[in-house]
């Protein structure tokens, strides 16, 4: 999967289609802030309902009424407060949640109107103060000489950590990777949390103190599993998902500019100047989910001319929402759906086009009438799902399905001091919020085995 | 199209919308703009007696409390009367009604409460051709501190005592404002009556601080640190001033006894329930120092809608329908039983009438049938009493029934009974003693 640049008329693949100004008001935020005007506004059509659905629908529980009720009566660090109090990365989630699936789904005011109350806007009005002055409002616990490992720097393991520590329970994080944030620092789409937003909020969540991250230091390859459940007194694992999926197409590997989507988002996420990443005039993305919205939308952004993403299935199938279908469609990006990709096609080493053959379904089995088309396209990006890796657990006898670490209501592991959460277990969403949830479930029942004080 | 001219003590008018004597009134320019926009009538703001000018504040005068979206509800000054020259106003009055002879024209009077001072200020305003006065006995904050003002209006017998000094000294119609700063509005307006006064017109403003400034330690709106109470005014009062009004148009001791409604009136609905009461006009101040002079369209346009469509081809064809409708208490039916019901295709399930009810009221309101989220209303709980309804987002999901067939599951009793009320119920101490 090399990234290589030719000139325009055979393979075209180049840096800096844009100026810097054009790339600057591409990637700026998707949803810009509200006003204190227009979140009070907004905060005042809430309902304050009982038993709220918007709650039940937050994987995390938020209490959603108090903390809007809390904008409305002009007590934003009362919001953030109640906001933290079920959802350390609150910042995050109200940035990049798919509410439209989730809290404001459920929003009484969506049924009634089909205009919910703006639940993540209103999130991200009360947390942003809170994580700009970059201190947790929550106090450590005394420490109480219990210490637990956690793998994996992401929204699992923050979340986890950061409840540890309100326990009084000291924890290490074993992070792969330079920067803490898991997917939030390296896959979340740009425009999405803007000016280092992830950094800062993993740093706001470690400033509660009681956390040691260890950057650069992978499991399995510089800690071993085993040396963990020894030297420590609970385990969580949030490793999330490792490993991509293959089309499986002849050549897939060898042609240039033939990219899996998370590597190169994590390319763009860490780039310190967007004009000067590759990026095809001609792009084909395959898949449905996020993934596929956020490179195709990103490529549109860094200047691609035509950008296709091909579904093998109906629109409604895909695991984008309504909501981000409709972004990536009025960025520019065309959605081909009812196709699947059946060969590469290369020129020298480059690719030149792909080679798609119509589908339908016939009994919930996926098959093709036979008929075929091309699309030229200078890059190609594969979106089709990621895969657990979890080689790093070097054969521990727990208990995996589908490349994924099973775990109980409490996210238990079958293994005995082994607790787990976020994109690595079965079950999940997929989503930063459930990754949230799970770490704080998970530091729940770590706090309650180890005999230290209900959090 | 209906006929809204009205026809108060023989003053006329081409609707009943008049601008209550305030800022609005405070001078020519403004009256005329007024005018102009279509208001029918103005009570020009309340001069006082000849002599250095009254001396305003120079800090912030008016504080506010807003709802939603920074909506004005409710106003409160503490200016005081006018501060500009008495041969000032005098001249533009006389002026503006020249040039205004359609329009009603009211000035607004409050001198110190000697009778002199009364006869002074009325044959000079009598000079002005001014179809009228307004004995401004209400101003709550500032005047009152110099015996004037709701010093007056709060004691029953200068009210009268003033009137007829007025009554005495002058030709033209005497209407006198009151007050609502007083325990029983009845008083002031039966003196009023009997001093010889022409209509009353109410209600002035209330006393009011509108909120306490939390970093400075200090009412919201504070003058160098120092803040009093003020008059509050705007939508807030408005049941404030039906209650008084109903309370007027329905003693025996006032009958007859015209009416000029104030107090919150913004659209013509409140106006029109301001004539349902019995008033024969309406004044507006918060609305028009909300919105300008403009609102009056609306008013217009809105009172001639609801006539034509009810049929009212006249203002006095349904002034003062509603009166016959308020009473006592105790003359309520308590054999008229009502149960709340909800619509369940309107229902967006925000389970706010369940939580009030259960936490506040009579636990008439189920959350869930057959373990699913639904919401409602038990029959054997509920008492009627409408706290769903008014909580209820959706406008008309929530109505009160009125029961007339079987029998009611709280109490046991038919629903259908003859009218009944206390002062014949067995429970009354007064009916048990009759029956001993
Ligand atoms: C492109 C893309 C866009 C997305 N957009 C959204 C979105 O808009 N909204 C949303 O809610 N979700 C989105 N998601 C999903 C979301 O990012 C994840 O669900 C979430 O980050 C999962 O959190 P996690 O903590 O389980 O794992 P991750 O965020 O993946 O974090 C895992 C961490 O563990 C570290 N790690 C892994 N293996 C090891 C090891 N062996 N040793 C040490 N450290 C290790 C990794 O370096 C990483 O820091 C998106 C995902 C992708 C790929
Ligand atoms: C439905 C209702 C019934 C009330 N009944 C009484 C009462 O019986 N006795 C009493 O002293 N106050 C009664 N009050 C007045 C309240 O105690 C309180 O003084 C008033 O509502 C003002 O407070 P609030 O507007 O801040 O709620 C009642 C208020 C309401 C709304
Ligand atoms: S469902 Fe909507 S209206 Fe009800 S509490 Fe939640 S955000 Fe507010
Ligand atoms: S309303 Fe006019 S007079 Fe009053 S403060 Fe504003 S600008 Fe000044
Ligand atoms: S308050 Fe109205 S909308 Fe809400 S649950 Fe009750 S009936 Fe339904």
């Amino acid at each position: 999967m090399t990234i290589a640049a030719h000139p325009p008329g055979l393979s075209d693949v180049a840096p800096g289609r844009l100026d810097e100004a054009s790339v600057s008001v591409n990637f700026a935020d998707l949803h810009p802030p509200l006003a204190r005007h227009e979140a009070k506004v907004e905060a005042e059509r809430c309902y304050f309902c009982f038993d709220a659905p918007c709650q039940k629908a937050c994987p995390t529980s938020i209490d959603i009424p108090l903390f809007i009720r809390q904008i409305a009566a002009d007590n934003r660090y009362g919001a953030a407060r109640t906001i933290f109090d079920a959802n350390i990365m609150g910042g995050m989630c109200a940035r990049v949640c798919p509410t439209e699936t989730l809290c404001e789904e459920a929003c009484v005011r969506e049924a009634a109107e089909g205009k919910p109350v703006t639940i993540g806007l209103l999130q991200r009005y009360a947390t942003d103060p809170a994580i700009a002055a970059g201190k947790s409002p929550y106090a450590r616990g005394a420490p109480t000489g219990r210490r637990a490992a956690i793998v994996g720097a992401g929204p699992a393991g923050l979340a986890c950590a950061h409840a540890l520590a309100i326990a009084g329970i000291e924890s290490t994080i074993f992070e792969a990777h330079p920067k803490a944030g898991g997917l939030n620092e390296y896959g979340i789409a740009a425009y999405k949390a803007i000016d280092g937003f992830a950094a800062k909020e993993a740093a706001f969540i470690l400033s509660i103190g009681g956390i040691e991250v260890r950057y650069g230091a992978a499991l399995g390859r510089d800690v071993k599993f085993d040396d963990l459940r020894r030297d420590y007194d609970a385990v969580f694992l949030g490793t999330g998902l490792g490993a991509t999926n293959k089309l499986g197409l002849a050549r897939e590997g060898e042609l240039e500019n033939v990219v899996d989507a998370v590597d190169y988002i994590a390319r763009l996420r860490q780039a310190e100047d967007l004009t000067k990443l590759p990026v095809g005039r001609r792009v084909v993305v395959i898949g449905g989910g996020m993934t596929a919205i956020d490179i195709a939308v990103q490529s549109k952004k860094l200047g691609a001319q035509n950008v296709t993403i091909v579904y093998r299935r109906g629109a409604d199938k895909m695991k984008a929402s309504r909501f981000e279908r409709e972004l990536a469609q009025t960025s520019g990006v065309v959605i081909r759906t009812w196709a699947r990709p059946v060969s590469l096609e290369g020129h020298g080493d480059a690719l030149s086009g792909v080679v798609f053959e119509d589908t339908h379904e016939r009994d919930g089995v996926l098959a093709s009438p036979g008929s075929v088309f091309r699309i030229e396209a200078d890059m190609l990006f594969t979106a089709i799902g990621q895969r657990g890796a979890l080689d790093a657990l070097d054969g521990a006898p727990i208990d995996v399905k589908d490349g994924r670490i099973v775990v109980d209501a409490e996210r238990r592991t079958s293994l005995e001091g082994v607790w787990a959460g976020g994109d690595c277990v079965l079950g999940g969403e997929d989503l930063t919020v459930s990754a949230v949830e799970d770490g704080k479930q998970a530091a729940r029942s770590i706090a309650a085995a180890l005999g230290v004080a209900r959090i | 199209m209906a006929d809204l001219r009205t026809n108060f003590l023989g003053v006329k008018s081409p609707n009943p919308f008049w601008l209550a004597s305030a800022p609005p009134t405070d001078r020519k320019v403004n009256v005329e703009r007024a005018f102009r926009a279509g208001w029918g009538g103005v009570v020009w703001k309340t001069l006082g007696e000849a002599g250095p000018p009254i001396v305003n504040v120079s800090g912030a005068r008016y504080g506010a409390i807003h709802g939603p979206d920074r909506r004005l509800i409710a106003l409160n000054n503490i200016e005081l009367i006018t501060d500009r020259d008495l041969e000032i106003n005098l001249q533009e009055i006389k002026e503006v009604k020249r040039a205004w002879r359609d329009r009603a024209l009211i000035v607004s009077l409050m001198v110190p409460c000697d009778e002199d001072s009364w006869k002074a200020i009325l044959a000079r305003v009598e000079e002005t051709d001014c179809d009228g006065v307004e004995l401004n006995f209400g101003c709550p904050h500032g005047m009152s501190e110099r015996g004037m003002g709701s010093a007056v209006g709060q004691v029953p017998e200068y009210v009268e005592m003033v009137a007829r000094w007025c009554k005495a000294h002058t030709r033209m119609p005497v209407i006198v404002k009151l007050t609502p700063n007083i325990t029983d509005i009845k008083n002031p307006a039966r003196a009023a009556k009997n001093g010889g006064a022409d209509a009353v017109s109410l209600i002035n403003t209330i006393n009011s601080i509108m909120a306490i400034d939390l970093d400075s330690m200090t009412p919201d709106v504070a003058i160098d640190g120092k803040g009093t109470h003020g008059g509050m005014c705007g939508p807030a009062v408005k049941p404030i001033a039906l209650a008084m009004v109903a309370e007027i148009a329905r003693d025996r001791e006032c009958a007859g006894l015209p009416i000029s409604a104030i107090g919150g009136i913004t659209t013509w609905r409140d106006a029109a329930e301001f004539i349902a009461l019995g008033a024969g006009t309406a004044q507006v101040c918060t609305a028009a120092m909300t919105y300008g002079f403009k609102i009056v369209e609306e008013m217009i346009s809105g009172l001639s809608s609801f006539m034509d469509a009810k049929g009212y081809a006249r203002i006095d064809d349904f002034r003062g329908r509603a009166v016959p409708s308020i009473t006592d208490w105790q003359n309520l039916n308590l054999n008229f039983v009502v149960k709340a019901e909800i619509d369940q295709d309107l229902c967006i399930k925000c389970g706010r009438c369940h939580i009030v009810c259960e936490d506040t009221s009579h636990q008439a309101i189920f959350a869930h049938v057959n373990g699913k989220r639904r919401f409602v209303v038990n029959d054997a709980e509920c008492v009627g009493c409408n706290l769903c309804a008014l909580v209820c987002p959706v406008e008309g999901c929530i109505t009160l029934v009125h029961k007339t067939a079987g029998v009611d599951p709280r109490t046991g009793l038919d629903y259908a009974r003859p009218a009944a009320n206390w002062t014949t119920h067995p429970n009354n101490p007064s009916v048990q003693k009759a029956a001993e």
